[in-house]
């Protein structure tokens, strides 16, 4: 197996079967993440190819590109894998969170507005642990608004400085 | 204390009504948000900014842009924007992506792209869709870029760093685009409600420094435009010698020519004649948007077909 390349963009292989290189994962276990974590379809990211950049960070993209391809970027970062918890990126969360139906963590309005400005939050929440969408209704809608760490009773607010605002 | 606009004396013999030229652009610019339909609906976007109670005024002739009112919050200070369902853009920089005109699926070049505000509506009048190349030489105003495109939820947009003058397509493994818009750096005249001071550092050297570069990536996107495809240059500034006569050496040089603009605001016909020099008469078919046709800024745009 040979080693990722930090400075390129490389096309995730299929399966994990199909991996050529050390510790890549696959375009079939994003999906199933996404999947099995949150509950969005699969068929979301029929159009998509995902793609590794530096060790571990996914990116998520429509366009046309040849794999390896040597750009600033394509598309948007989606996911943190290569670590023991598998991490959304704030943009994903925003962009299609709204297809899951699992483990979004829905916020009043006072925690909804400390949330979106990187403040860590005391909330009841008898789901799993971990990575969670938060989401508040907004307009009569489940909008998301970013993705926050769950343990211990308390929700941790992920949204990245230059993301963050004082509403 | 109003700042000095001597520079633009010379443009008396081209504008319609010069004093209410000068007036319009001694008074401050209304600020604007545009609807980023990527994630919004326009009628869902002025539902959050009605619920969260930042008044604006809608745009008959864009529907995606929303002006908003002098109290009340920025356009970067909302909630909406905190979404990602609008972006803060002058009303008149929504121009030049609506003359391209872009369709779902192409592949479409942005030469000067950063920091993103019409890359990212060309990506949202693709639906998303296609191929959306945006470049810019400077890394730092790209960081910007990116920032923006992954708030707005653009993911049919790649970004390169590249001198756009002699701008290679080999990262991609196709040779042509069926767009390209040119949106190039200019002495920024047109902008002088926003930014107050920006004729100090005016001077004939630098229009004609700047007017060289945008020559050169123009004829670039010509260059890389399919036969038949369209390219759209634009800069926010007045002087000819930036706007027509960089259009007029394009025309002469390359495959293209010029197309009607077709939008529906108050503008100019290009100028044909300048300070001695004459230009196609097809420059007509350009538009000079002057800060006093619409209340916004000024910018001129050109539309151009490439080949025969
Ligand atoms: C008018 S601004 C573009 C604004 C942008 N289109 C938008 O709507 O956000 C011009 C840009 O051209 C870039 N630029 C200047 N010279 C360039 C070159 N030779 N190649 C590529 N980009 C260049 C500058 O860094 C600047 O970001």
């Amino acid at each position: 197996m040979s080693e990722n390349i930090g400075d390129r963009f490389d096309r995730l292989p299929e399966t994990d079967a199909d991996r050529e290189v050390e510790g890549r994962v696959s375009r079939e276990g994003v999906v199933e993440y996404f999947e099995d974590r949150f509950g969005i379809p699969p068929e979301t990211f029929e159009d998509y190819t995902f793609w590794e950049k530096g060790a571990g960070k996914i990116w998520l993209y429509r366009g046309e590109a040849p794999s390896p391809i040597e750009v600033e970027a394509i598309g948007m970062t989606c996911l943190r894998t290569r670590q023991e918890h598998w991490k959304p990126t704030t943009d994903f969360a925003q962009r299609f969170g709204s297809e899951a139906t699992r483990c979004v963590i829905d916020l009043e309005p006072d925690a909804a507005r400390r949330f979106v400005a990187g403040e860590d939050g005391e909330i009841a929440w008898d789901g799993d642990w971990g990575y969670l969408i938060a989401a508040h209704d907004l307009v009569g809608r489940r909008e998301p608004i970013g993705v926050g760490l769950y343990v211990h009773g308390e929700l941790r607010s992920m949204v990245p400085k230059g993301r963050q605002r004082d509403l | 204390m109003e700042a000095p606009l001597d520079p633009l004396e010379r443009y008396r013999p081209i504008v319609d009504d010069f004093e209410a030229f000068l007036a319009a652009c001694r008074r401050p610019l209304p600020r604007a948000v545009r609807v980023n339909t990527i994630k919004a609906t326009v009628e869902r976007a002025a539902a959050v900014l009605e619920r969260e109670g930042v008044e604006f005024e809608r745009r008959g002739w864009n529907p995606q842009l929303f002006t908003l009112a002098e109290e009340g919050p920025g356009p970067g200070s909302t909630l909406a924007s905190f979404h990602g369902l609008t972006y803060g853009q002058e009303e008149v920089s929504t121009v030049p992506p609506l003359v391209l005109d872009p369709e779902p699926g192409e592949r479409v070049w942005d030469a000067c792209a950063a920091p993103g505000g019409k890359a990212t509506q060309l990506a949202a009048l693709m639906d998303d869709s296609g191929t959306i190349i945006a470049n810019d030489d400077n890394l730092g105003r790209l960081s910007a870029l990116r920032f923006n495109a992954e708030r707005l939820g653009a993911t049919a947009l790649a970004v390169t760093n590249q001198d756009a003058r002699n701008y290679s397509l080999n990262p991609f493994g196709f040779d042509e685009f069926d767009r390209a818009l040119v949106d190039v750096p200019c002495s920024c005249e047109g902008t002088i409600r926003k930014n107050p001071d920006t004729l100090e550092g005016w001077s004939m050297d630098h229009v004609h420094s700047v007017s060289g570069i945008q020559r050169d990536v123009l004829r670039r996107a010509v260059q890389a435009t399919r036969e038949g495809g369209t390219v759209v240059y634009s800069t926010c500034t007045f002087a000819p010698e930036e706007n027509e006569a960089v259009v007029n050496e394009a025309l002469a040089a390359e495959d293209c020519r010029l197309r009607e603009v077709d939008i529906e605001l108050e503008y100019a016909p290009g100028v044909t004649e300048w300070e001695g020099d004459e230009y196609d008469p097809s420059l007509e078919r350009a538009a000079r948007i002057y800060p006093h046709h619409n209340n916004t800024g000024g910018f001129f745009v050109a539309k151009l077909e490439v080949g025969a």
